[in-house]
């Protein structure tokens, strides 16, 4: 009799040749490989900063030139905002939902591959603007008509608006894989009241997802079509109105904040439980609190624009929406200061970068209040006041959770335990470096500098933040370079971490670290919302039959459930490793590049080898439709 | 933080939000002072829940507490939603109040002035007829209305001591009304990225009482004096200078560039970039690209002999 294990290995390894590379549809490498590259991109992004910091470090300083600087502001912003946060995010959620819910992948396992090699060929398309010597200069927010035709003539303003419409269809991708995945592949009886909240953040996440990017998408197909071909939709010469553009940047700008945020808090959730060995307080508050920060964040976009001259009256209407969007957030924050109050805490290297997020998130999210008012918003927005108040918020409430995930998840991914000393001394580097960098920015903002300026006079009261800031900035930065330094050295020469470090309440914790490819064993039945505090049987991943634990070893699948209870529907047969995805990928490019370059020929080429790569993937071949 | 706070409002040589000389700064002011103290006070407690639960103490073990808490739930609905909308609520009203204040006051302005947003320079237009550009003098006790457009892309206008921003939007044109008692020049910088030079796009509004205010705009107003040396202004004729700049009186009547007829009584070049004095507005004339790379005006190609009659011509033009 063959084991489970052995006939599931059997059926579920991809190989580790060169197919398997490129062909991977396993959510777990697939999760490792957004992690990575996003982490890259921060690098990329982070070096900018410093040489942003480096030019401002004192007045009327010559290291950038005032091209330069504006270029690498404007691709530190873009680059942070959709090359790091968003997919590391969508990394950890790749990796943990499908572990968290019990599913042995995500439901759409190629689109997941698709999603990622989009997200690489986009980042490095619009990088390669850099080479180009064309890098995008009217900041992530480009505001027409600074970006029109007229004003920017060169390819910059097009490697980025392609390369946004490029990388949305990954966004997109990913987003109804989460949704599906999560609605429908949960182990039977994980009901929609068990559901953790790191998953529920990533649903929030990706409605956000599905509801804001079309904006996005939109407002850069129309700016393409208005620098390409003459279209007016931004101009004012032809009818257009270039506020347009901000209206429906900002529909889409707002939420986005928070679906970098969103599922930043469920990793703070999956957290705080374990470390204080108790289960959450205020569960459904927590939840209900990430859905309600999904809906109001689509009536909040106008407080961008409260300096463009709107009717009082709308502003009236954004501003309560605004000061309304604040009451989820500190429904959460006291939802997970109960359950520490409650608990005891273990002051893991997680924990810490938690408490640090807390503060910051905390001040960041006063400081965000504060620019509901509208009067104090409209003398603050566009000052460094901006910059200090969404860096806490990004900075402190997603990169310190993201690094308290490196630290709680990455037993589980590298199979090996990142030293705790080390991780500690990241995290103090990391908490002062960043205050140090960004509080003063609140100062020098109050003090009238302005935001996105490469130089400064002397003698206006803006010296001494500003140098603060620069010395800070390089200490954050050497405190991020521990934890690399920790992560690499832990996946080298880290001792075991075993299944279950922590005592972890959720079901990743159950199989081993790292996890095999087919995820468990059997596919459990869950009875708990903290299944491993509560369900002792399923430690090592294989709950038995008789306790509901289900095999289905017969095939490469995973089971179906529905949507409110958890029933069991379906055995869903699942896709094997395929390298399509990454050609339909790389026909993309060939297309979007022959755009960039208003080179149609290539464009329709690329176009039509796209859709020959799309029935490539579709085609039917009896070996891999199990069904 | 509040020690910060406290540093921002005290520092005399900053256009500082927190210095307020203008009435609808000044409200701006008191919102900033309620919302740092509430805001200091939600900070106060998170701090001290925290501190409970590391006083706490730790645990050997992952023994895990299951128990229910009683006063959990209740605890999150009081002060995660029922505490924070009160709060909000509150100060949604106060900033409500001021928004209508601010937007309101304008109603009886006694001074409209016009300014209008260049890639990087402010042009500023009174009734009148009198055009300068970067230094905009207003009386003091008088409600004065800025109305703002641009011709270019957006820019904004902002003078942290005196008013809120307010964007210069192509096709729009916008309002903010200014009224303060306090004689005293106040800087302002473009608030909204316009492109290369934003970072020396400064202005500065001079307050000063309503006679002395009206003896600047009497000379603004009128033509450029008569050169004491005709050669200047024939030189300056002769040059590039007047295919883009205007000198009232004369006949150069460019409008690319800023309206020079009153250029002398200005303190700086370059919207804040240099001091305007005589070596500088040499170097400015003959190779602007140097001092404010970027900016439109290109390079003057003229003998070291023309230069000088021209710069002398300027410092002329009081």
């Amino acid at each position: 009799m063959v084991s489970y294990a052995e006939r599931l290995e059997a059926v579920w390894h991809e190989g580790t040749g060169l197919a398997g590379f490129v062909g991977t549809v396993d959510h777990k490498r697939i999760g490792l490989r957004y992690l990575y590259t996003g982490f890259v991109f921060f690098v990329i992004a982070g070096i900018e900063a410093g040489l942003l910091r480096m030019q401002l470090a004192a007045p009327d300083l010559e290291v950038l030139s005032p091209q330069a600087y504006n270029e690498l502001f404007s691709m530190h912003g873009v680059t942070m905002m959709f090359l790091f946060a968003t997919p590391v995010l969508s990394g950890f959620g790749n990796y943990f939902v499908p572990l968290m819910i019990g599913a042995r992948d995500m439901a759409f396992p190629r689109l997941n591959a698709f999603g990622y090699w989009v997200f690489l060929a986009a980042g490095v398309f619009l990088n390669s603007a850099f080479l180009a010597g064309q890098a995008p200069d009217a900041g992530w927010f480009n505001y027409l008509p600074l970006a029109n035709a007229e004003f920017t003539p060169s390819l910059a303003i097009d490697f980025y608006a392609l390369s946004l419409i490029f990388l949305g269809v990954s966004t997109t991708a990913g987003a109804i894989n989460f949704l599906v995945t999560i609605l429908k592949l949960r182990a039977p009886g994980m009901t929609l009241n068990r559901i953790p909240i790191f998953v529920w953040g990533e649903v929030a996440f990706a409605l956000t997802v599905v509801f804001a990017l079309p904006a996005l998408t939109v407002a850069a197909v129309l700016l393409e079509l208005e620098r390409k071909f003459g279209f007016h939709f931004y101009d004012i010469a032809g009818g257009g109105d270039p506020v347009l553009w901000q209206h429906l940047f900002w529909f889409f700008g707002h939420p986005e904040v928070y679906l970098i945020v969103l599922p930043a808090l469920g990793l703070v959730s999956a957290i705080i439980p374990t470390f204080s060995r108790r289960p959450m307080i205020g569960y459904t508050y927590i939840v209900l609190a990430e859905l309600a920060i999904f809906v109001i964040s689509f009536g909040v976009w106008v407080h961008h624009m409260f300096a463009v001259g709107l009717p009082t009256i709308a502003m009236g209407f954004i501003s309560a929406a605004s000061f309304l969007v604040v009451v989820p957030s500190g429904t959460q924050i006291f939802a997970w200061l109960a359950t520490m109050v409650s608990g005891r805490l273990v002051l893991s290297t997680a924990m810490w970068f938690v408490l640090g997020f807390l503060v910051l998130f905390v001040i960041g999210g006063l400081t965000g209040a504060m620019f509901s008012a509208v009067p104090f918003d409209q003398a603050t927005t566009d000052s460094y006041f901006v910059v200090a108040h969404f860096h806490y918020v990004l900075v402190g409430g997603a990169v310190f959770p993201m690094f308290a995930g490196l630290y709680h998840w990455g037993p589980k991914m590298l199979g090996r335990r990142l030293d705790e000393r080390l991780g500690k001394i990241s995290f103090w580097l990391m908490f002062v470096g960043f205050n140090l960098t960004f509080f003063p920015m609140h100062v020098a903002g109050l003090l009238g500098q302005p935001r996105r300026t490469y130089t400064y006079h002397a003698g206006l009261g803006w010296e001494l933040p500003n140098l603060l800031s620069t010395v800070g900035g390089a200490v954050f930065g050497i405190g991020i370079l521990v934890t690399f330094v920790n992560w690499f050295r832990a996946k080298s020469r880290g001792a075991p971490a075993g299944d279950d470090p922590w005592g972890g309440e959720t079901l990743e914790w159950a199989t081993s670290s790292p996890p095999p490819e087919y995820n468990f064993e059997t596919v459990p039945t869950i009875r708990s919302r903290e299944p491993m505090w509560f369900q002792p049987e399923l430690r090592g991943g294989a709950q038995s039959p008789e306790e509901g634990g289900r095999p289905l070893a017969d095939g490469h699948a995973t089971l179906s459930t529905t949507i409110g209870d958890a029933e069991p529907r379906a055995v869903v047969h699942m896709p094997h490793a395929s390298p399509w995805p990454l050609f339909l990928t790389l026909a993309m490019t060939v297309a979007f590049t022959g755009v960039l370059f208003s080179s149609w020929g290539v464009a329709v080429v690329g176009a039509i080898a796209s859709v020959a790569a799309t029935m490539g993937w579709l085609w039917p071949r009896g070996e891999t439709q199990e069904t | 933080m509040l020690l910060a706070a406290a540093a921002v409002s005290c520092n005399g040589d900053a256009p500082s939000v927190l210095d307020p000389q203008g009435e609808s700064a000044q409200r701006i002011d008191g919102l900033w002072w309620l919302m740092l103290w509430i805001s200091l006070a939600v900070l106060a407690v998170v701090a001290g829940l925290m501190a409970v639960a590391f006083l706490r103490g730790r645990r050997e073990g992952l023994e895990v507490d299951a128990s229910s808490s009683r006063w959990g739930e209740p605890f999150v609905v009081v002060a995660g939603v029922i505490v924070p909308v009160v709060i909000l609520t509150g100060v949604f009203v106060v900033s409500v109040r001021d928004l209508n204040a601010i937007t309101r006051e304008g109603d009886d302005a006694e001074l409209t002035i016009e300014v209008v947003g260049h890639m990087w320079w402010w042009e500023a237009r009174y009734p009148g007829g009198a055009v300068t550009a970067n230094e905009i003098h207003i009386p003091t006790g008088q409600t004065v209305r800025f109305e703002v457009t641009t011709v270019d892309v957006i820019h904004s206008f902002w003078v942290p001591q005196l008013a809120p921003k307010i964007d210069m939007v192509p096709g729009r044109t916008n309002v903010v009304d200014v009224r303060t008692g306090t004689p005293g020049t106040y800087r302002g910088q473009c608030a909204e990225y316009c492109g290369l030079q934003h970072a020396n796009m400064a202005l500065f509004v001079v307050a000063e009482p309503p006679g002395e205010f009206e003896r600047w705009l009497e000379n603004e107003t009128a033509p450029a004096a008569s050169p004491a040396d005709q050669a200047g202004l024939d030189a300056f004729l002769r040059s590039s200078c007047v295919g883009c700049h205007t000198v009232r009186g004369t006949d150069a009547s460019g409008t690319l560039g800023p309206d020079l007829t009153h250029v002398a009584s200005r303190e700086t070049l370059g919207a804040g970039t240099i001091e305007n004095t005589r070596e500088n507005l040499a170097d400015w004339i003959a190779n602007p690209q140097t001092v404010k790379p970027g900016a439109v005006m290109p390079p003057t190609e003229i003998s070291a002999e023309e230069l000088d009659l021209i710069v002398e011509y300027l410092q002329g033009l009081t």
